[in-house]
């Protein structure tokens, strides 16, 4: 699996830090999304794993691991989309 | 048949992500399933418009495949030139995809939009219709349904929204017959996402035209994005259809159309239509479907 | 190397042919429509392998050679007049994201009123665009000048796009002989197009990118670096071509009898040869006459002038061009010169030349005799009417 990630970033101090033209390393993330939010989404035990959540995320924050699912917290803006979409009422929405 | 794409086999590279798209925008997921779909192999053109101005900020740039933002009149023209360039380079085993929105592409970018499908590029133009500008604040577009309010079509005593009905680029695109088209929505990604798959194989233009909800321009929560777009769906306001080898396809024949009412009510952008402006837009529905009843081929069958 | 008779378009095409370009994208406009012509008849008789795009503007036909630029791929397109108009937009976005295009531009008076014919305006009215800009004088200049056009562009201190300017039917349409030289020379001039400003599966690229406040302005100086680096580049490029082909240009400028000089005139493009010629007439009449042909007029050729102007009593610009409610922007342009420079000369301005009208020699020895009495500043050549009313 690979996805943009987060890279340290300091301002250019010199032109020659700029790129020529305006071209730059693809998926290159320098700031988190997790501060738009106010509730934040919790899988609970009754997820069944149909990947439903997973699928419908408009950021793609939430992931497979080896147990199950889990949430990129630092991408997660909060929408509640995956509640809503859950079969099972697995997720549920926490104030943050 | 060939293996159908779902949840479980896609893969779990993300290629759009850490964008800065409001929360629940349906634009957002349509882009990334169809860059999942397509894989590290896709070379996406954008336009000027909201999924270029959340993913390209220097140096937050969140497109992990190869991406480039074009004028906002130019996806096609663009994608075009991207093609055969990288054909021109020598690279092998990649996808050029346009992913514009509504405005993008049935309003200022129709021109190479309709050039780039005359020539047949081998291009896969993907038009997120969320039904308005929406990256400039909801203004009306040419995808702008009757009766919708935006910025530029107020709802007041002489006006109820906007006064046209909605182009209908999906046959406006069959119409150059082109190789193959779609219509989709974001209510139903198995859908969308086999589509995409089967366009990608086509050698020529293909086209799909899958409507994102904006929860901020259509007056949702930003929650029921996707409950939106599958009620658009149930009331018959949309319909998932394929145009391939000069024949229109229904992908889903419903029995019984539910509430146009109620699906329009739950919008803060018709919430001022009165039942005869309601009668209308049913009325319009219906016209539509008769067509498509009698002319398309709408025995059911699986992507 | 072999010879033809060719028109200014044809001998273009030859030169866009010789630098091999991997995607062209064309659209037909009156002046410019012949060298796409020829281009596509060279593909179709196999002497050029390119992909030929049949765009449907003028806009897309920039655009599609911006996103085949993107991919590594050296590109080219041309266009005229309103054709450039159309495109205004991307001429702007293919300078910023430092895509090396090579265009020719045929030029040609812009509506309203409507006209086919040539004068500056189309070109010079998009001064501003960030694009490299040259005048040629001739059908072997215009050969020459599409491979130098790449030669500059690609390299890699520059990385900005070329235009390459020809008068309107007087060139694009007039036949002359010309030199065609050989592949292999071209090959060894001009190398294959490499550059780092491009997308690969390799190294995933997004390019286009929006820049905020923070860092626009940088981004905004290394776009005007790289044009002010360009004067080297070209002379470079210039001195190149001459040791393989045996003839050359002088870079920015090119001047004529300037030595002693006292009045000098400024010309743009194929009036130059013309020109030329009064200056010889007069020379022969014991008038102090010269001539300077500005070839680049983006990046502007500050010091060559203030070295060529240093001991001048006059100058005289004429140009096809008038920029409305104030004078022609080449005369601004030059005289920002002047000023900066401290220069002790009188400067006057000959607008000619608008929408095809005749320049005749006399106008020119007109143009000379005001630089010696001197007079109004700004001056209108060949109107048929009285403006004193």
């Amino acid at each position: 699996m690979s996805k943009p990630y987060l890279r340290p970033y300091q301002k250019p101090q010199k032109l020659s830090d700029y790129p020529l033209g305006t071209a730059s390393e693809a998926g290159y993330l320098v700031t988190k999304n997790c501060g738009w939010r106010n509730e934040r989404p919790i899988i609970m035990d009754e997820c069944i794993n149909c990947l439903q959540c997973y699928l419908y995320c408009p950021d793609g924050v939430i992931f497979k691991t080896k147990s199950g699912l889990d949430i990129d917290y630092d991408f997660c803006k909060g929408c509640g989309i995956c509640e809503k979409i859950c079969p099972k009422q697995a997720i549920k929405m926490e104030v943050e | 048949m060939s293996k159908q794409i779902t949840a479980k086999t896609i893969t779990d590279s993300e290629f759009f992500y850490g964008h800065k798209a409001c929360a629940g925008c349906g634009g957002s997921l349509a882009v990334r399933i169809a860059l999942k779909v397509l894989g590290e192999g896709a070379i996406s053109v954008l336009p000027a418009g909201c999924m270029s101005a959340v993913g390209f900020n220097y140096p937050h740039l969140c497109f992990s495949n190869n991406s480039i933002i074009s004028t906002f009149a130019g996806t096609a023209s663009m994608l075009t030139g991207v093609e055969a360039g990288a054909r021109a380079v020598g690279i092998k085993n990649f996808k050029a995809v346009g992913l514009a929105g509504d405005g993008g592409t049935a309003d200022i970018g129709i021109q190479a939009l309709s050039g780039a499908i005359d020539r047949n590029d081998d291009i896969l133009y993907i038009c997120y219709d969320n039904e308005a500008y929406m990256n400039t604040g909801i203004q009306k577009s040419g995808l702008t349904p009757f009766g919708a309010k935006t910025t530029t079509t107020p709802s007041g005593e002489n006006i109820h929204g906007n006064i046209r009905p909605k182009k209908n680029l999906f046959e406006i695109v069959a119409a150059h017959n082109i190789p193959y088209a779609a219509t989709a929505s974001i209510g139903d990604l198995k859908d969308f996402m086999n589509k995409i798959e089967k366009a990608s194989k086509i050698k020529g233009t293909t086209y799909i035209h899958v409507v994102a909800p904006c929860p901020i321009g259509w007056g949702i929560p930003v929650n029921e994005t996707i409950e939106i777009s599958r009620k658009m769906i149930d009331c018959g306001l949309w319909y998932l259809a394929e145009y391939e080898n000069g024949q229109f396809k229904l992908n889903r024949t419903p029995r019984k159309f539910s509430s146009i009412k109620d699906y329009l009510l739950s919008q803060g952008r018709f919430k001022h239509l009165e039942d005869a402006d309601i009668k209308i837009l049913a009325a319009q529905r219906d016209a539509k479907w008769t067509t498509i009843r009698k002319n398309w081929n709408t025995t059911e069958e699986e992507l | 190397m072999t010879k033809a008779f060719l028109s200014g378009n044809e001998a273009f095409a030859e030169g866009v042919r010789l630098a091999r370009p991997q995607v062209i994208s064309i659209y037909p406009i009156t002046p410019q429509t012949t060298v796409v012509e020829r281009l596509s008849e060279m593909v179709e008789n196999s002497s050029l392998k390119s992909e030929l795009i049949h765009v449907e503007s003028e806009h897309s036909a920039l655009s599609c050679a911006i996103g085949a630029s993107a991919m590594g791929a050296r590109t080219f397109t041309a266009t005229s007049s309103q054709g450039l108009l159309y495109m205004a937009e991307c001429l702007h976005y293919a300078s910023g994201g430092r895509f090396p295009i090579v265009m020719m531009n045929a030029n040609r008076s812009t509506a309203l009123p409507w006209n086919i014919y040539g004068d500056q305006r189309d070109s010079l009215s998009q001064l501003d665009c960030g694009w490299i800009q040259v005048y040629v004088e001739d059908a072997q200049e215009s050969l020459d000048m599409a491979l130098q056009g790449y030669h500059i562009a690609e390299s890699p201190l520059v990385s900005t796009p070329v235009m390459v300017n020809l008068d309107g039917f007087v060139l694009t349409h007039t036949y002359e002989t010309v030199e065609i030289p050989n592949q292999t020379d071209a090959d060894r001039f001009l190398p294959p197009f490499q550059t780092k400003n491009k997308m690969s599966l390799d190294n995933p690229k997004n390019l286009a990118f929006s820049v905020g406040p923070d860092n626009n302005m940088e981004f905004k100086y290394l776009q005007h670096k790289a044009m002010l680096d360009s004067k080297r580049i070209i002379e470079e490029t210039d001195k190149k071509f001459a040791e393989i082909f045996g003839r050359g240009y002088g870079g920015l400028t090119q001047g004529y009898r300037l030595e002693d000089a006292d009045y000098i005139l400024i010309t743009l493009g194929s009036i130059t040869g013309l020109c030329r010629e009064v200056v010889d007439e007069l020379r022969q009449n014991g008038e102090m006459v010269g001539l300077l042909k500005i070839r680049f007029l983006r990046p502007f050729p500050d010091e060559d002038l203030a070295a060529a102007l240093g001991s001048v009593k006059a100058i005289g610009v004429l140009e096809k061009d008038i920029s409305f409610g104030y004078e022609g922007t080449v005369y601004t342009n030059v005289n920002s010169v002047i000023a900066k420079n401290g220069l002790r000369l009188e400067t006057y301005n000959f607008i000619a030349g608008l929408g095809g009208r005749d320049i005749s020699r006399e106008n020119i020895r007109a143009m000379f005799r005001h630089l010696q009495t001197g007079g109004q500043h700004v001056n209108f050549i060949g109107l048929g009417v009285s403006i004193d009313e």
